[in-house]
C-alpha cells in the first residue's frame, strides 16, 4: 500500500502515456491517432510536473512575504511544461490540418485504405 | 496480432521505466537550479511569480524560440490549408437567441479576463501564453455563437507581427544598454506591485497579444475550411 501511496502519480502519468502509445500503435483512424498523440503529451506533461512536487509544497509564487521558500515546489519543470503545452497545441493544429488534407486527397481517414501506405 | 505485438512493446517499455524510476523518491528536492531560482529569483528579477521569472528572464531566449515554433506552426497550417480547393459555403443555420445573446455578453468579459491574466503574469499564476489562449477561446466562442461575424485577418496578422517585433526589439535594446540579449534593463521596482520586474510585464503583454491573435488565426483557418 505504501508503494501505491508513493508512486500513484507516476503510475497515473505513465498510464496516460501507455494509453496514448497503444492508441497510436493499434488504431487505423487518423483522428484517433492524433487524439492518442495528445493523450501521450498530457501524460508526459503531468509526469514532469509531478517530478517537481515537494511534500506539502506551495506554488512558487511569493504572494505574501511570509512564505517559506524551502517549501516551494520546483519551478523549472513548470516552466518547461508551459513550453511543452504550447508546442503541443501547435503540433495538434498542424496534425489536424494534415488530416484534413489526407481526407481530401484520399477520401478516407483510415490509414489501411490509404494507397501507397500499408503497414 | 497487431494488438498483442503492441502490448508486448508497451510491457517492455513499462519495465524499463519502472526500473529507472524505482530509485527516484517522490516529493523531495531534486534540482539545485530550482532552489537557486526560488531563493534568488525575486531579488534578481523582481517578479514574485518564479515560473514567470524563469520563463521570461532566466530562459528568455528559449521563450523566443518557443514563440517562433508557434509562429511557424501557424504559418505551416495556413500554407497547408491554402492549397485546398474551396468548396461552396453552405448556408449556416442561424443560432438561437440565447446562444447569440450569451455570446455577445460573454465575448468582452472573456477578453478582459485574458488581458488580466497576461498583465498580471509576474504577480499571479498565469502569463502571456495562458492569457493568449483565453483570448483565442473568446474568438472561438464568437465563431460558434455568431458565425457571420468574422475576425479581421489583417488586423490580427498585424497584432501578431507587432507582438513578435516588440519581443525582439526589447531583447536588442538590452543588448545595446547592457551588452546582453534580453537583459532586464528597466528598474525592478518593489515586488508585488503591478509596475515592477522591469521588462517582464512588457514582454508578457507582447506574448499575450501574439499568442491570442495567432491561435485565433488558427481557429479561423480550421473553421473556414471545415464549412
Amino acid at each position: 500500500m505504501t508503494f501505491l501511496y508513493n508512486y500513484i502519480y507516476y503510475i497515473g502519468c505513465f498510464g496516460l502515456v501507455f494509453i496514448g502509445l497503444y492508441i497510436i500503435l493499434v488504431k487505423h483512424n487518423l483522428i484517433k491517432i492524433i487524439i492518442g498523440l495528445n493523450i501521450l503529451d498530457t501524460g508526459v506533461n503531468l509526469f514532469l510536473i509531478s517530478i517537481g512536487y515537494i511534500k506539502k509544497g506551495t506554488a512558487p509564487i511569493f504572494s505574501n512575504p511570509g512564505i517559506n521558500p524551502n517549501r516551494m515546489v520546483d519551478p523549472v519543470p513548470q516552466a518547461l511544461v508551459l513550453t511543452a503545452i504550447v508546442i503541443g497545441v501547435a503540433v495538434l493544429a498542424l496534425a489536424l490540418s494534415l488530416a484534413i488534407m489526407v481526407y481530401q486527397h484520399y477520401g478516407t481517414l483510415n490509414l489501411r485504405k490509404v494507397k501507397q501506405q500499408r503497414w | 496480432m497487431r494488438k498483442i505485438f503492441s502490448l508486448i512493446i508497451l510491457g517492455i517499455l513499462a519495465f524499463g521505466i519502472w526500473y529507472s524510476l524505482k530509485n527516484i523518491p517522490f516529493a523531495t528536492h531534486k534540482t539545485k537550479v530550482g532552489k537557486y531560482y526560488v531563493y534568488k529569483g525575486i531579488k534578481e528579477t523582481g517578479a514574485t511569480n518564479i515560473v514567470t521569472s524563469v520563463v521570461v528572464n532566466y530562459r528568455g531566449f528559449d521563450t523566443l524560440g518557443e514563440v517562433t515554433v508557434l509562429f511557424i506552426a501557424a504559418i505551416g497550417l495556413g500554407a497547408i490549408l491554402a492549397t485546398r480547393k474551396k468548396k461552396k459555403r453552405k448556408e449556416i443555420e442561424k443560432p438561437s437567441l440565447i446562444l447569440y445573446t450569451g455570446c455577445y455578453l460573454l465575448f468582452p468579459l472573456i477578453l478582459l479576463f485574458g488581458a488580466y491574466i497576461f498583465i498580471h503574469g509576474h504577480l499571479t499564476p498565469g502569463g502571456g501564453f495562458q492569457g493568449g489562449a483565453i483570448i483565442a477561446s473568446a474568438f472561438l466562442l464568437r465563431y460558434l455563437g455568431c458565425p457571420e461575424r468574422k475576425i479581421n485577418r489583417k488586423a490580427s496578422d498585424a497584432t501578431e507581427s507587432l507582438g513578435g517585433l516588440i519581443f525582439v526589439l526589447l531583447g536588442l535594446l538590452g543588448l545595446i544598454v547592457g551588452g546582453y540579449f534580453l537583459l532586464n534593463f528597466l528598474p525592478k521596482g518593489v515586488p508585488n506591485l503591478l509596475f515592477s520586474a522591469g521588462i517582464i510585464p512588457i514582454i508578457y503583454i507582447a506574448i499575450g497579444f501574439k499568442v491570442g491573435s495567432e491561435l485565433a488565426g488558427v481557429i479561423d483557418n480550421l473553421i473556414e475550411e471545415s464549412k
